[in-house]
C-alpha cells in the first residue's frame, strides 16, 4: 500500500478555509519556522480512497471472530454511535459554566450511579482514559489514604499475583510503590500462604482481578481480602475482567476498596485501534474524599453542580475525562438495565465453557474447571510434539478470517492461548471457530510446515519483527 | 430490554448439555452464594428508541454555541468533512490494538503516517503513536528525562495550569522532586529560571505560545536549560506548526503537546490527542506505541508495533510508564486532518486564528477599561483587563458567544479561523454595550 | 552448546574472562543468547560506573522479552564495548567475543564455574 505522502501531487490542495476577513497579522521573522512542514498533498478523492484502502487491511469486531482474551472484543452497538455524536455533546467547550453544561453533567452523574451500583463502590471519577490510567489512579488513591494516616513512607509494597497484566507492576512503580509478585497456586489461583507470608506492616496494598488472568473466579477472595485488611492494606480491584461478573456478583461485595473499570471492555465503547478508551475509578466512602477529575452533586432543585472532591489528590488528565467514550457506555447501560447486565455476562460464561468443553476435546486447558468469561489453552503438548507452537496456530487462525486469541499470556502458562469469545457471539460462529481450531490441529500433526508458512491470504505475511527492532525506521523520509 | 445476546434459548439448552450443567448459574459455583447480586439497583432495559430520545434530551440541555471566543486547552477548530467520513469507517472504530500485524496494516501503516507528520509539524526525529492528552503527554516526559543523577523537575508557571495540575500528580506519585518557575510579565522569568536549575535537573518544561497566548523567549530558555545540563521540554499548539518556530528548531529534546486542534471536537473534555516525539538520541526512552516500517517474509513493506520491550507488557515493574492504550482512533482523526488541510491549508488555520485574535484584541482594547494585561507578541489567545466580567459574559452567553475564560488577572480569549469578522464585530459591540 | 574451557560462568549465564591487567571481560553465554533469541538492544553502563557482584549492570533486549545481566565482580567499569552496543546480533552470532564490559579495581568475586561445572550445570535446567 503507498504511504498517504507518495500519493497525489506537489501543490495539490484542498479548499477547505476561506480568506483572511480581517487585516492579515504578520509575525516577526524570529518566531517563523525555516522551512514548510511536509505534509500530505492531494486531493479529496485520493485522501478517502487512501484510508479506504487502509480500512480494508484491518480486521475488525465487525469483520468476524475476535476471542481476543482479557481484551472483550464484544459487539460496538450502533446507537452508542449516534449518541456520542450528537452536537449538544460534541460542541460542548470543557471551560464552560455549568448551567450550560447541565445535560454533560447529568451524564456523569447517572453513569457514575450506575457503575457504583454495578460494583459495589460509593464514588466513581471518569477522568482517567484508559485502564493503565486508571491503575495510575486507583493506586493513588491508596497512596494518598496512607500519607493522610501517615504511613505512606512505611506502607511501599504492592502484592502482584505473577499471572497479573504487566500494567499492574509497571503502574505500582510509576507511584513508587516496591513490587512483591506472589506466585499463584497450581489451580491459577492466588496462594494463600504465599500471600500470607507476603503481607505485613509494610503492605501498601493488593491488586488483584477475579475472576483472573486465567478465566476462573477465586473462591478464596474473602479470605485474600481479610488477610490483606488484617495487615493495614487495601485492595485493589483491577477491572479488566469484569465481563464475567457484572450484575452477579460486585468487587465491592468481595472486599475490594477501589477498583477501575474498562468502558472499551465491558461496556461496549470500541477500542478504536487501540483508543481512546475510558477507565474510570471507583472507591469506598473512605476514599471518596481523594479522587480525583469533577465531582458532580446534584441540588435539591436538580441542578447538577461540577467541583472537586475534598482531599482530592490532583488530577490525572486535563479536563473531565474522555466524555463521548462515557456518553457510549451510558447509552449502553440503558439499553441493557438492570436484567441485561447480567445477562450479558452470564452469556459471556456460557459462550466460554462451550467453547472450552468443545475444544479440550483437541486441546490441553492450562487450568481444567469451569472458567468464567475466558479460558487458557497451553499448546506445549502440541508444541513438543510437532513443533507447531501458539504463534503458529493463531498465525493459522488468520488464513481462516478468524482473529487469533491472546497469545503467550499470562506469562505462568507455556504456549498459551486465551479465548475470549463474549456474549455477542452466536452460537454458530463459535462452532464454525471450534471446527477451525480442530482442523488447525490436524494440519499441526500432519503437515506443520504449512502452520509456520502461515498466513498466505492477509495483506502482508509474518513481518521480520527483528529488523524493525534492531534498524529502527520510525517515520518515512522525503527526499 | 436490549442484551445484544444472539443465542436462542433452545441453542444455550444445547451449549449447557454440551458443558455438562443444569443452568449457566451453575458455572458460577465458585461465588460463595452469600455474595450473588439479588437485585441490581438499576432501572428496566429500554428500547433503542427510548435510549435515543433520553440521550438526545440530555444532550439538548448543553448549550452549544455558535461563537467561542474561549480556548485554554480546548480550541474550536473547523473540522472538515472528509474526517468524520474517515473516521466513521467500523474496521478504525471497532479493531484493537494491532497486536496481529498481518491484518492490522491499516492501522499501523496510519500510525507511521502519523508518526512521521508529527515529526514533520514539530521538527522532532520521532514520534510515538500518541497518549492520552496533552497534559499527560507533558507528565510523560519528566521520566524520559530522569537519569541516575537527574532527578529534578522544572516547570514554567505559564503552562496550562490543568497541565501543571497533571505533571504535578504524576511527580509526587513517583516522588519527582518538581520545582515551578515563576512568571514574569506573562512569560518564564528567564532570570528565575536560571538561578534555580541545580546539577541535578532532569529538565524544563516550557509551553509555546504559552498558557496566555504569548511567545517565550523559547531560544534563549533553552540555552539556560541546556547549559545547565537538562533536557528542554516543549508543549506546543499543533496548529501554530503551520508556520511556527518547532521545537527542534527551539532546540527542544522533547517535543509534546494537544493534538485536539487537528479535527477533533471540544467534547466537553474528550477524547483528545497527546502527541509526544523527540530527538532520536532518546527514542527509547519515549513511552507508548511506536510502529516500525519493515518488512515480510516475501520482502512485502510492512509495519508493526516496534521497541515493544521498552513497554509495561514485557518490562512489567521496570518500565518507565505504565501506558498501553493510545488514542489510535483520535491519531487516525489528526492524520486526516492534517492531509485535508496539507502544509498550505494548516498555514492559512494558522495565519486566519492568529489573525482574528489580533483583530479582536485590537477591537476590544479601543473600549474603555479594556487593555491587553501583557505586552508582547501573542498566537491565538490574549489577556485583557475586563470590567464587570460577570455582566459582559453573561450578555455574550444570552447571544450565543462564549467569552473569554476568567483569568488572574483579567479573561484569556481565543479566536480560531471560525469567526468571522460579523462574529467579532458583533461580540465587541455587546462588550462596547454593557461597559457603557 | 559452546563452552569455552577457559573462560569462568555464573549460575545467570555470564562468561568472565580474566586479562592479564588484571580486569575481566563479562559477556552473555551461548545458552543464554540462545534462550533470549535474536538480541535488538544492549543497555550497558557507562565508563567510571561502579557495578557490584550478583546485581544487575545491564540489561538485554530481544523482540518480546528484556532480560538483566549481572555482575560477576564487584569493581568499576573501565570499558564498554560498543561494537555490540551498535550490533546486537553480535550476541548471537560469536557469544564468546562479543564482551560487553570490562571490569577493574576488583574488589570482590562472585562465586564462579569451570567449563565443566558449568556444562553440569545446563544439564539440571
Amino acid at each position: 500500500m503507498k504511504l498517504i505522502f507518495e500519493r497525489g501531487e506537489e501543490g495539490q490542495f484542498l479548499s477547505i478555509l476561506p480568506k483572511c476577513d480581517v487585516p492579515v497579522t504578520k509575525l516577526p521573522e524570529k518566531l517563523k519556522r525555516a522551512g514548510a512542514p511536509h505534509l500530505p498533498h492531494v486531493s479529496e478523492n485520493e485522501l478517502s480512497r487512501h484510508y479506504s484502502t487502509l480500512a480494508k487491511a484491518v480486521h475488525g469486531v465487525n469483520d468476524g471472530f475476535y476471542p481476543l482474551g482479557s481484551c472483550t472484543m464484544k459487539y460496538n452497538p450502533k446507537i452508542n454511535e449516534q449518541v456520542s455524536a450528537l452536537p449538544g455533546f460534541t460542541g460542548v467547550h470543557p471551560l464552560q459554566d455549568d448551567s450550560t453544561v447541565q445535560g454533560s453533567l447529568e451524564v456523569l452523574y447517572d453513569i457514575e450511579k450506575a457503575l457504583c451500583a454495578i460494583t459495589g463502590m460509593d464514588a466513581l471519577t471518569l477522568q482517567p482514559a484508559a485502564g493503565a490510567h486508571g491503575e495510575f489512579t486507583g493506586l493513588m488513591l491508596i497512596k494518598s489514604y496512607l500519607r493522610s494516616k501517615g504511613q505512606a513512607d512505611v506502607r511501599k509494597k504492592i502484592i502482584v499475583p505473577d499471572s497479573a497484566h504487566g500494567t499492574n507492576p509497571a503502574s505500582a512503580a510509576m507511584c513508587d510503590f516496591t513490587i512483591v509478585n506472589i506466585p499463584s497456586a497450581p489451580d491459577g489461583c492466588v496462594d494463600l500462604d504465599a500471600l500470607k507470608a507476603a503481607v505485613g506492616p509494610d503492605t501498601a496494598g493488593l491488586m488483584l482481578t477475579n475472576p483472573n488472568t486465567v478465566g476462573v473466579f477465586d473462591k478464596n477472595i474473602l479470605e485474600i481480602t481479610k488477610i490483606v485488611h488484617d495487615a493495614g492494606g487495601l485492595c485493589y480491584y483491577d477491572g479488566a475482567n469484569l465481563n464475567a461478573v457484572m450484575g452477579v456478583v460486585r468487587p465491592g461485595d468481595m472486599g475490594f476498596d477501589c477498583i477501575h473499570l474498562n468502558l472499551h471492555k465491558t461496556f461496549s465503547t470500541p477500542h478504536g485501534g487501540g483508543g481512546p478508551g475510558s477507565g474510570p475509578v471507583g472507591c469506598k466512602a473512605f476514599l471518596a474524599d481523594f479522587l480525583p477529575g469533577v465531582r458532580v452533586t446534584r441540588t435539591a432543585k436538580g441542578a447538577y453542580k461540577s467541583g472537586s472532591a475534598k482531599k482530592h489528590f490532583g488530577e490525572v488528565k486535563a479536563f473531565g475525562g474522555n466524555f463521548l467514550v462515557v456518553v457510549r457506555a451510558l447509552a449502553y447501560i440503558l439499553t441493557l438495565g438492570k436484567e441485561g447486565i447480567p445477562e450479558a455476562s452470564k452469556n459471556a460464561v456460557l459462550n466460554a465453557n462451550y467453547m472450552q468443553a468443545c475444544l479440550k476435546e483437541d486441546y490441553d486447558l492450562a487450568f481444567n474447571v469451569y472458567c468464567m468469561h475466558e479460558f487458557v489453552l497451553t499448546l506445549d503438548r502440541l508444541h513438543k510434539e510437532t513443533g507447531v507452537s501458539a504463534l503458529d496456530l493463531a498465525k493459522g487462525l488468520l488464513d481462516r478470517g478468524i482473529h487469533p486469541p491472546t497469545m503467550y499470556f499470562p506469562l505462568i502458562v507455556h504456549e498459551a492461548l486465551m479465548i475470549e469469545p463474549t456474549e455477542t457471539e452466536p452460537k454458530e460462529m463459535l462452532d464454525s471457530v471450534i471446527a477451525a481450531f480442530k482442523e488447525l490441529k490436524k494440519v499441526a500433526y500432519e503437515n506443520p510446515q504449512a502452520l509456520h508458512d502461515a498466513p498466505l491470504h492477509t495483506p502482508v505475511r509474518r513481518l521480520d519483527d527483528v529488523r524493525a527492532a534492531r534498524t529502527p525506521v520510525l517515520r518515512y523520509k522525503f527526499s | 430490554m436490549g442484551s445484544y445476546v444472539p443465542s436462542s434459548a433452545a441453542e444455550r439448552e444445547e451449549m449447557l448439555k454440551k458443558i455438562g450443567v443444569k443452568s449457566i448459574d451453575d458455572l458460577f459455583a465458585a461465588v460463595p452464594r452469600k455474595m450473588l447480586v439479588k437485585s441490581l439497583d438499576l432501572p428496566s432495559g429500554k428500547s433503542e428508541l427510548e435510549v435515543s430520545a433520553i440521550m438526545t434530551a440530555l444532550s439538548e440541555k448543553n448549550k452549544v454555541y455558535k461563537t467561542i471566543l474561549r480556548g485554554a486547552g480546548a480550541y474550536d477548530h473547523y473540522i472538515p468533512a472528509v474526517v468524520g467520513s474517515v473516521l466513521s469507517k467500523e474496521q478504525f472504530v471497532t479493531a484493537y490494538t494491532p497486536y496481529q500485524a498481518e491484518i492490522s496494516q491499516g492501522i499501523l501503516q496510519n500510525i507511521f503516517e502519523y508518526q512521521t507528520m508529527i515529526c514533520e509539524l514539530t521538527g522532532m526525529d520521532v514520534s510515538n503513536a500518541s497518549v492520552y492528552d496533552g497534559a499527560t503527554a507533558m507528565a510523560e516526559a519528566v521520566p524520559m528525562c530522569k537519569e541516575r543523577k537527574k532527578t529534578k523537575a522544572y516547570i514554567s508557571a505559564t503552562v496550562n495550569p490543568a497541565y501543571l495540575e497533571v505533571v504535578r500528580t504524576y511527580c509526587s506519585a513517583s516522588d519527582t522532586d518538581l520545582t515551578v518557575i515563576p512568571a514574569k510579565n506573562g512569560k518564564t522569568d528567564v532570570k528565575a529560571l536560571e538561578k534555580a536549575l541545580s546539577d541535578d535537573a532532569a529538565c524544563f518544561i516550557l509551553q509555546q505560545p504559552n498558557f496566555f497566548g504569548l511567545f517565550e523567549d523559547a531560544e534563549k530558555i533553552g540555552a539556560v536549560v541546556h547549559a545547565a545540563g537538562a533536557k528542554y521540554v516543549m508543549s506546543v499548539n499543533p496548529i501554530s506548526m503551520g508556520f511556527c518556530k518547532t521545537p527542534a528548531e527551539y532546540g527542544a529534546d522533547v517535543a509534546v503537546g494537544e493534538g485536539q486542534p487537528l479535527g477533533m471536537p471540544l467534547a466537553f473534555g474528550g477524547p483528545y490527542l497527546g502527541f509526544m516525539a523527540c530527538k532520536e538520541a532518546m527514542q527509547r526512552k519515549l513511552p507508548g506505541r511506536i510502529v516500525g516500517q519493515t518488512v515480510d517474509v516475501d520482502g512485502k513493506t510492512g509495519y508493526v508495533l516496534t521497541l515493544q520491550a521498552r513497554e509495561q507488557h514485557i518490562r512489567r515493574e521496570k518500565a518507565s510508564s505504565n501506558i498501553c492504550s493510545n488514542q489510535a482512533l483520535c491519531a487516525l482523526c489528526a492524520a486526516v486532518y492534517l492531509s485535508a488541510m496539507g502544509a498550505k491549508g494548516l498555514s492559512e488555520a494558522a495565519t486566519l486564528s492568529t489573525s482574528k485574535a489580533h483583530y479582536l484584541a485590537k477591537e476590544l482594547c479601543k473600549i474603555e477599561g479594556v487593555d491587553l494585561v501583557y505586552k508582547g507578541e501573542f498566537f491565538n489567545e490574549f489577556v485583557t483587563t475586563l470590567p464587570e466580567t460577570g455582566k459582559v459574559l453573561k450578555a455574550l452567553d444570552k447571544a450565543g458567544i462564549l467569552g473569554g475564560l476568567p483569568v488572574d488577572g483579567g479573561v484569556l480569549w481565543c479566536c480560531t479561523e471560525k469567526q468571522t469578522k460579523e462574529e467579532l464585530d458583533r461580540a465587541v459591540a455587546i462588550v462596547k454595550e454593557v461597559l457603557l | 552448546m559452546n563452552i569455552p574451557q577457559d573462560l569462568l560462568f555464573t549460575k545467570t549465564h555470564e562468561w568472565v574472562k580474566k586479562t592479564e591487567d588484571g580486569t575481566v571481560l563479562v559477556g552473555l553465554t551461548d545458552y543464554a543468547q540462545s534462550e533470549l533469541g535474536d538480541l535488538v538492544f544492549v543497555n550497558l553502563p557507562m565508563e567510571g560506573d561502579s557495578v557490584e557482584a550478583e546485581e544487575s549492570f545491564a540489561d538485554v533486549e530481544s523482540v518480546k522479552a528484556v532480560s538483566d545481566v549481572n555482575s560477576p565482580v564487584t569493581g568499576t567499569v573501565v570499558a564498554v564495548n560498543d561494537e555490540v552496543v551498535n550490533t546486537p546480533a553480535l550476541i548471537n552470532e560469536t557469544p564468546y567475543d562479543a564482551w560487553l564490559v570490562e571490569v577493574g579495581e576488583i574488589e570482590d568475586t562472585e562465586e564462579l564455574m569451570n567449563a565443566d561445572e558449568y556444562a553440569a550445570f545446563l544439564e539440571t535446567l
